[in-house]
């Protein structure tokens, strides 16, 4: 039997539900009467932090929202940016690290069906996907089994419904072992007019359910995301959803010709908290009420409760108002696809959400209460980490610098090291053609793709590294934009706007908080600089375990527009003679490095210096020579440095390079270091005057480093030939470097 | 050219048979549901890919009993030209208009990525304008591509040149098996050779800027003989 309002009270039920006392107080003030078990619940998932950010909400008031392009700001069920031609691209990222940790396959599946849930929402066809992964050490057995779980579990259901992943980012830290991130980004195409919202307006419209059935999968799934990790998640499986991607591909193409058949008023996914959620949401846009029969719900289960009901996360199904009349339509189009698409209530015009069960009363509240407009918010203390003064106050000249004589080594150590070595083994488990869109798939800096009926084009790509957050939150979250804006740039494309995922500990410790303000502040600062608004995301806090954090780890999705898309460039070098160039210049800083890490075990420093006016300039620049046509390849310097970053476009393209450089500092800061704002491109030798003729204009730093060409890449400092390797040995350890420490390849 | 591309609940390809055939080629195209009974004037029919069912059970093994089915048997017996792709090919064999079965790739992981192939036999309607022995690329995108037939019944193929593509590496040899195919074998025909199904995906090998164009002489193979038969 379910437990009385006043046992509720005397047990103090609301605690294991996640609630605090001073909540359960304000939920008896808006009711004016205690809760029933129902509505108790229904306040603890919508006022988790999963749903509510209620952690982090009064800080999205510093991110930069507007703009010319943005149809669509953050709020709705994913942001709509403007790409010109009538039409605009809906993008979203979504974190499902929680239940990926806890049952990695369906964990990252539903992860995906849920984001594409949130784009099809608005009337947008998916059109690719992207991903930003994060895991522990490879070698650890648990870290193989979630990374084998995780990946594939985003390609089969990004596969099977026929979206093509374009980009996506995997990396490995220790800081990742008890708590792994997986972020994924859904992006869609929609013409202007189509754009469709989540609202339940005009009253006496009905309010239907429509695809999947409701079973008793995923109660409380989204409160499971507001906790920190325990010892009992292996008992939390039961929190995870399975995913149906054939029931998800039959749910796009319904919602798809329900929304052009003109009779939607307001339709939303039924994510995190399912029922309760989407419906409350809903009537909370529209300042409306609605009231819904339980018994009605398609249900796969007997004998659910009311709370069972409103509070499944079972997955692939969407709350839908349409206009009063067309619900045969809506039934008809559901029914071709052997979907169900059922009346189960209507909109009101009193503002509550009001639920009736068997005939009785099972729950009334008011809709907005629910909802971010009425959940409570928090400015908890913030407090600067201790750490950082040790990180900070390391001092670089007790390092000593790298030997010539050693170089070799470990140019090749870190080639095949996790964070460097080639991603293949991952994105060949995703589709990366599928509705022939994809001009340039993953391995190159940003996805490119070409929009159907137009020359237009757009570049995507996710970015974030989690070091650097960690080593101040501000400056990384910052860098993580300047990256995606990099490698939006060097496709040849414009950037235009960001989704961002924020992945951190727990805010109710101050240093976290302070890690979550800073965060929110370098984002902030970044956007507005590079001119790329915020048009909405996702925040996961909780990610810790034994109470230890992850590195704060803001994933910046980012789009980028062409004109002409033929415009573009990769990474790959093309051509035999052409000049390697670097655009940007290189610091004497190691701080952040992936040097520093893999071969000193060394995290010191507040990681690479960040110039928001340099980064644009430079990616402006390199922009306009790809627009131009005057570069044969455009590669943006990151992990790995400026000897990574060549080697990379040599292997990308099977072609050699010969690079010669003057080194007036530390070698290892010249070959290794991270120094951003850097480009390494590649074009014909007539092209070279133009190139520099703009690049004095601009004021852009720009240096020649050697020749495209042979089967051999080489290295000279001065006099010395330090790196000096046959491509096809070094493409070996280069290609197969992340499966043989993934234990997926023999003789690891 | 009358071409009918065939829609599963779950198919996910017929758009880019669709952008290919008629958007590149300029044919007719009519897409038809599993719930047809009829080919309607079809000339050429094709199963594409993606995901029909889900995948759910086996690849191809749920859409095999749909009533569509039923009429492509007849135009194939018929000497119709019938061609499945991917997801496609699978529900030829799981029908029985082709022999054999597909297992999950043997490393148990979905594999993309482009994938060269050799020509085996140009004797079909749908390789005639390739050479025999010619290298060319088209991508790959599958779960389940692990084909398999028994000993004898791969003499029985070998023999009948039923055998048209093989999975090859750079020097044109067999070799670079990215699913642990039996033979190599990338794609067979019937015995009369008037159905083809393969894994790698012509359609998505027709245009350069999408990687190849390795693809487009399967489709002109395919109109030319359709041309002459209406000759």
């Amino acid at each position: 039997m379910m437990m009385t309002p006043q046992e509720i009270k005397d047990t103090q039920a609301w605690r294991p539900m996640g609630l605090k006392d001073e909540e359960y107080e304000k939920i008896c003030q808006i009711l004016d009467r205690l809760p029933n078990y129902t509505e108790l619940g229904m306040y603890a998932v919508l006022w988790s932090e999963h749903c509510s950010y209620k952690h982090s909400r009064p800080l999205f008031k510093h991110f930069p929202t507007q703009g010319d392009c943005i149809l669509v700001g953050p709020g709705e069920n994913a942001g709509a940016v403007d790409i010109g031609d009538g039409l605009a691209i809906v993008m979203k990222v979504e974190s499902h690290n929680h239940p990926s940790y806890v049952e990695p396959y369906e964990g990252a599946a539903t992860g995906v069906g849920g984001i594409l849930r949130d784009i099809f929402t608005m009337g947008a066809r998916p059109i690719a996907s992207l991903n930003s992964l994060r895991f522990g050490n490879p070698k650890d057995e648990y870290v193989r089994y979630l990374v084998r779980g995780v990946v594939a579990g985003i390609g089969d259901y990004g596969n099977a419904t026929g979206v093509p992943t374009v980009a996506g980012e995997i990396s490995f830290d220790e800081s990742y072992q008890g708590n792994c991130l997986v972020n994924a980004m859904s992006v869609g195409l929609v013409r202007h007019d189509s754009i469709t919202k989540a609202t339940a307006s005009g009253v006496g419209n009905p309010v239907m359910v429509v695809g999947s059935t409701t079973g008793r999968d995923g109660i409380h799934g989204a409160t499971f995301a507001s906790a920190e990790f325990s010892e009992e998640n292996e008992e939390k499986r039961p929190s995870v959803q399975v995913g149906d991607p054939f029931t998800e591909k039959l749910l796009i193409e319904a919602c798809l010709e329900l929304i052009a058949s003109g009779v939607v008023v307001g339709i939303q996914d039924m994510g995190a908290a399912g029922l309760t959620s989407s419906s409350s949401e809903m009537a909370s846009n529209a300042g409306s009420g609605i009231e819904m029969d339980l018994t009605l719900v398609p249900q796969r289960e007997e004998g659910m409760s009311a709370y069972e009901i409103m509070l499944s996360e079972s997955q692939e199904r969407m709350l839908v108002i349409p206009k009063a009349g067309a619900e045969e339509q809506v039934k008809e189009i559901f029914a071709k696809r052997g979907l169900l698409a059922v009346v189960v209530g209507k909109v009101t015009d009193d503002g509550m959400l009001r639920l009736f069960h068997h005939g009785e009363l099972a729950a009334e509240v008011p809709a907005k209460s629910l909802t971010t407009d009425g959940a409570p918010s928090y400015v908890p203390p913030a407090e600067k980490p201790q750490y950082l003064e040790k990180l900070w106050g390391y001092d670089f000249d007790e390092l000593p610098d790298l030997e010539h004589s050693k170089i070799q080594d470990t140019f090749l150590q870190l080639l095949g090291s996790s964070n460097i070595a080639s991603r293949r083994w991952v994105w060949e488990q995703y589709d990366q053609m599928a509705q022939l869109g994809t001009i340039v798939g993953p391995g190159s800096d940003a996805g490119v793709l070409r929009i159907p009926g137009t020359k237009r084009g757009i570049a995507l790509t996710i970015d974030c590294n989690g070091r650097y957050c960690y080593q101040n939150p501000k400056r990384g979250a910052a860098l993580a934009v300047a990256e995606a804006a990099r490698n939006i740039y060097a496709s040849g494309a414009k950037p235009l706007a960001i989704t961002d995922g924020l992945n951190l500990g727990s805010p109710e410790r101050p240093q976290i908080y302070w890690q979550l303000k800073e965060t929110v502040f370098g984002l902030a600062e970044a956007c507005r600089a590079l001119g790329t608004p915020v048009v909405g995301g996702n925040v996961s806090l909780y990610n810790e375990t034994a109470g230890e954090a992850i590195f704060p780890t803001p994933v910046v999705g980012m789009l980028g527009v062409f004109e002409d898309v033929q415009k573009h460039a990769t990474i790959s070098f093309k051509n035999e003679g052409d000049l390697i160039f670097l655009v940007g210049e290189n610091r004497n800083e190691l701080s952040g490095s992936e040097y520093l890490k893999v071969c000193h075990d060394l995290v010191a420093g507040p990681g690479p210096k960040l110039d928001l006016e340099t980064e644009k300039r430079n990616g402006e620049f390199c922009h306009t020579i790809i627009s131009d046509g005057l570069v044969s390849s455009c590669h943006d310097l990151s992990e790995g440095g400026l000897a990574i970053g060549l080697a990379e476009c040599a292997l990308a393209g099977e072609i050699g390079a010969q690079v010669k450089l003057y080194c007036p500092g530390r070698t290892d800061s010249l070959l290794f270091g991270e120094t951003q704002a850097r480009f390494v491109i590649s074009l014909s030798e007539e092209n070279a005057e133009s190139v520099r003729a703009l690049a004095e204009e601009r004021g852009v730093p720009l240096s020649l480093l050697g020749r495209v060409g042979g089967d051999k890449f080489t290295v000279e400092i001065g006099e010395t030939r330090v790196i000096d390797g046959e491509l096809t040995q070094i493409a070996e350890l280069w290609n197969s470097g992340l499966e043989r420490l993934l234990g997926e390849k023999s003789g690891a | 050219m009358k071409f009918a591309v065939v829609v599963f609940p779950g198919t996910s390809g017929e758009g880019d048979c669709i952008h290919v055939l008629k958007g590149l080629l300029g044919h007719e195209v009519t897409i038809l549901s599993h719930k047809e009974t009829s080919l309607g004037d079809a000339q050429c029919v094709i199963l594409p890919g993606g995901a029909s069912y889900g995948d759910y059970l086996r690849p191809g093994a749920l859409a095999k009993s749909t009533p569509i089915m039923e009429p492509i048997r007849k135009f194939a017996q018929a000497g119709g030209l019938v061609l499945g792709v991917g997801n496609g090919f699978q529900v030829l064999l799981e029908a029985g208009l082709l022999p054999g079965a597909m297992l999950p790739n043997q490393s148990l992981r979905f594999i993309a990525r482009p994938q060269l192939l050799r020509v085996e036999n140009t004797n079909t309607p749908f390789t005639k304008l390739y050479q025999k022995g010619q290298l060319i690329k088209m991508p790959i995108a599958h779960g389940s591509g692990n084909y398999y037939l028994d000993p004898e019944g791969l003499l029985e193929l070998e023999g009948n040149g039923q055998i048209v593509f093989r999975y090859a590496d750079k020097t044109g040899e067999i070799g670079d098996n990215p699913n642990g195919s039996v033979g190599n074998i990338a794609g067979i025909t019937n015995p009369r050779g008037n159905v083809l199904g393969m894994m790698p995906h012509p359609e998505r090998s027709t245009e350069e800027v999408l990687g190849s164009t390795d693809g487009l002489a399967l489709f002109q193979g395919i109109m030319e003989v359709l041309e002459r038969g209406k000759a």
